[in-house]
């Protein structure tokens, strides 16, 4: 561990580029750690969710779930559902995390939407190692997760103050990625199949089912117009 | 639910959380990936990305008033403070106080 202490660059370099996701995190944690103890569950039970679990809608739809006694295996599929897409999230990433080694398994956990964002967009610094660099925003990340909801659990709902619309930073980190993806890209097609699957699933199913739905629709697209696609570069 | 039934809970929710994220780099581990996984790695990136945009003012309703403008107009805000400036940190900052003047006052 001491090792890592050599890294100071790949830890400043993480950081600063981690702060967007630190403003998220820490609200919609404490949202959720705030949403936890308001049903009287203990608050030590949203550290160790964030901690094991690690999943931003999923935590606030156990909530549910704990509501609802419902079994194991409901869960176990209902999970499934929810955190689908992140299957697709890894076939991106094959390549980036062959060579990291020992930190793989963690990098693998840690592939959360945001952090995902970030990993397939950030420019990197040649002169780093990535591998470090990758750990670091990723652990980085998490910990906001997990400091976020442990004082919202904590505080419970004790306190109020105002931080209504603070929720925006995650999809103006989501805009900014996204322009810089079609900076890379130079190819607006994925974009223009990414909104149409988006608007098409928002009309057709229920706002909670909006996300896998778009989506399965977009892969279709994808496929369909691969040539399209990959003829307009 | 007992704390008991959560804690087993927590562990299938964890577990099978786990296995989605890892799922592709078992399955894609030795063999190198057909073309159409290289294909969906280099595409789904920027797809993914213009469907989380839209995921994260869902819950928005656009058919009444105010009719999503303050999301909109914060969304154009970020954009083109973006184009202008070309530092994320100045734009997610920016368009996030943009937002949070238009929903609190």
């Amino acid at each position: 561990m001491y090792k890592l202490l050599n890294y100071d660059k790949e830890f400043k370099s993480a950081f600063t580029i981690s702060i967007p996701v630190m403003m998220g995190y820490l609200v919609l944690g404490f949202a959720f750690g705030l949403l936890l103890s308001s049903f009287h569950y203990d608050w030590y039970l949203a550290p160790i969710m964030s901690i094991f679990i690690y999943a931003g809608a999923l935590q606030f739809v156990a909530i549910g779930f704990f509501n609802a006694k419902m079994g194991l295996i409901d869960i176990a599929i209902a999970t499934l559902f929810i955190n689908i897409r992140q299957s697709f999230y890894g076939l991106s990433l094959l390549k980036k995390f062959k060579h990291t080694g020992k930190f793989k398994k963690y990098l693998i956990f840690g592939l959360t939407d945001e952090t995902y964002g970030l990993l397939t967009t950030v420019e990197e610094d040649k002169n780093l190692s990535k591998t470090h660099f990758y750990f670091f925003l990723s652990a980085l990340n998490q910990s906001y997760w997990i400091i976020g909801s442990t004082i919202g659990a904590i505080l419970g709902s004790n306190i109020e103050f105002n931080t209504n619309g603070l929720e925006f930073s995650l999809t103006a980190l989501f805009i900014v990625l996204c322009i810089e993806q079609y900076k890379k890209l130079k190819n607006i097609l994925p974009f223009i199949i990414g909104a149409v699957a988006s608007l098409v699933a928002l009309v057709i199913v229920p706002s909670d089912k909006m996300l896998i739905t778009s989506i399965v629709i977009s892969l279709v697209l994808l496929l369909t117009f691969e040539k399209r696609i990959e003829n307009d570069k | 639910m007992t704390n008991n039934e959560i804690y087993l809970a927590i562990i299938v929710m964890s577990l099978t959380n786990y296995f989605t994220r890892i799922f592709p780099f078992i399955f894609f581990n030795k063999k190198e990936p057909p073309k159409i996984i290289v294909y969906i790695e280099t595409y789904f990136p920027p797809v993914i990305m213009t469907i989380l945009i839209f995921y994260s003012v869902k819950d928005i309703s656009f058919a009444n008033y105010p009719y999503g403008l303050k999301e909109i107009l914060a969304i154009v805000f970020t954009t083109s403070i973006h184009l202008w400036k070309n530092n994320y940190l100045v734009s997610i900052f920016g368009g996030t106080i943009f937002y949070m003047l238009l929903v609190q006052y």
